[in-house]
């Protein structure tokens, strides 16, 4: 399949990349690892006239702690998340999630910044940026602003992004001592979208109850959910089966799927409990 | 819609050309440069037919144009061979009978030599991990899990050779 004609500029800064956004407006789209725009142009979904490459503008692609936080470059590969022993050994949740987007060859040139920034509910960094309260980093004809994530996702394919800002950095407070958390997906098959799929992020204080919570539920809603609801639930209580079991309902029914090639709705709820259960057991695991 | 002259690096050879934007690698590969060893298949990113090695990374040659090439290496099924002898990998899947039809086939050798490249003694959930972007539906996967493990084999005694 054939995109439409279009033209393809390659800035060299991201203040380049920015005022080419302002000049040519919705008429251009940002190419960073292209492996969910490309499908979209291939089906004259999207028609990008202006299509603006970021992947020759250096400093853009890291994974670094730093003051507290581990920040990573929007421009950073799902392939370099999956392979960083720094993310393997402290934010396990972070390697689960990398690991199962698509497949090794898209991994290699999706990056986590457009994962986020194209907004489509069935990818997967979104859930887990909300277990984990990151914080994203957009850069614009004004400089950088922070949008908190729980602020970001605003529809389907509907961001808090500003048209001429590109999201140049993701923010995840590191974890306290005794935190774990868990990405649990089910697919039809390896590289597909998920069915359903669950984050979950727990921190236990000295007596083993929740002090922190996080849950957020991918593919079962028009964008990714926070599970508000059954995060104040757990939040404060010992993790145990009874706990777990009613976090799980909670997040169950917050959810709202739709029913479609992958599954009937109610299917998708079921699967959205059973696998709240299993991330957040998980998490209490890794967290002890 | 303005050309763009592309220098790429394909198979250690530098190809010219000029070409549209939205001319997609897999095509510049086999219309422009005529190595028609990379196939397309689904073309919708699922099944890895058209799997290239661009600058040693393994990706899906339908979901990239050639533009953004420009100035990179390529590394296609026909870049395996070296003066008429085969490839470790293409010993592996004649050996194993690690192929039926052939059309996986080439990219099936370029996710298994990325795979290789990176971890050079992989288990069995390892290779069936490293070629999960790769579809086959003749074999079954069997011999061509065979096939890779040969190769890692074989590479691997080739290093020591070596060293």
């Amino acid at each position: 399949m054939i995109p439409p004609v279009f033209e393809y500029l390659r800035p060299a800064t991201i203040p380049e990349a920015v005022s080419l956004l302002q000049l040519h407006g919705d008429d251009s789209k940002i190419l960073s690892g292209g492996q969910s725009l490309i499908p979209m142009m291939k089906l004259r979904i999207a028609r990008p006239a202006w299509l603006i490459d970021i992947n020759h503008i250096p400093g853009l692609a890291y994974i670094r702690e730093e003051g507290g936080y581990l920040k990573i470059g929007g421009l950073t590969r799902e392939a370099e998340l999956e392979e960083s022993e720094l993310i393997r050994s402290k934010f396990p949740i972070l390697h689960d999630t990398s690991r199962v987007i698509a497949d090794p060859q898209v991994r290699n040139l999706a990056t986590i910044g457009g994962n986020l920034a194209h907004g489509d509910p069935a990818n997967d960094h979104g859930a887990t940026m909300l277990a984990l309260e990151a914080v994203l980093i957009a850069t614009g004809a004004n400089g950088e602003r922070s949008i908190p994530i729980q602020d970001f996702f605003l529809s389907i394919f509907t961001t808090a992004l500003e048209h001429d800002e590109i999201l140049t950095e993701i923010r995840i407070p590191i974890p306290a001592a005794r935190s774990g958390g868990a990405y649990l997906k089910l697919e039809r098959k390896v590289g597909d979208f998920a069915t359903a799929a669950v984050a979950a992020q727990v921190t236990l204080d000295a007596g083993g109850a929740c002090s922190k919570v996080g849950i957020g539920l991918t593919n079962v809603g028009p964008a990714p959910i926070k599970a508000g609801k059954a995060e104040a639930f757990l939040r404060g209580k010992k993790l145990d089966a009874q706990s777990i079991a009613q976090t799980a309902q909670l997040a169950m029914d917050e959810s709202d799927p739709s029913s479609d090639l992958r599954g009937p709705a109610e299917y998708k709820k079921g699967l959205v409990k059973e696998l709240t259960k299993r991330a957040l057991t998980r998490a209490a695991e890794r967290a002890s | 819609m303005a050309k763009h002259h592309i220098r790429i690096q394909l198979n250690g050879v530098e190809k010219e050309a000029d070409v549209d934007p939205r001319l997609l690698l897999v095509h510049f590969i086999r219309d422009h440069a005529g190595q028609t060893g990379t196939h397309l298949g689904c073309d919708t990113t699922s099944c890895g037919a058209c799997t290239v090695l661009l600058d040693g990374r393994s990706i899906k040659s339908c979901t990239f144009f050639a533009v953004q090439a420009d100035g990179r290496e390529i590394m296609t099924v026909e870049g395996l061979a070296h003066n008429g002898k085969l490839h470790p990998i293409q010993e592996g899947f004649h050996q194993e009978h690690g192929l039926q039809c052939g059309f996986c086939t080439p990219g099936m050798m370029m996710s298994a030599l990325a795979l290789l490249e990176k971890n050079p003694e992989p288990t069995e959930e390892d290779i069936r991990w490293g070629i999960s972007g790769n579809l086959c539906r003749c074999t079954g996967y069997q011999n061509i899990v065979k096939a890779v493990q040969y190769a890692a084999g074989k590479m691997q005694k080739q290093k020591g050779a070596a060293a």
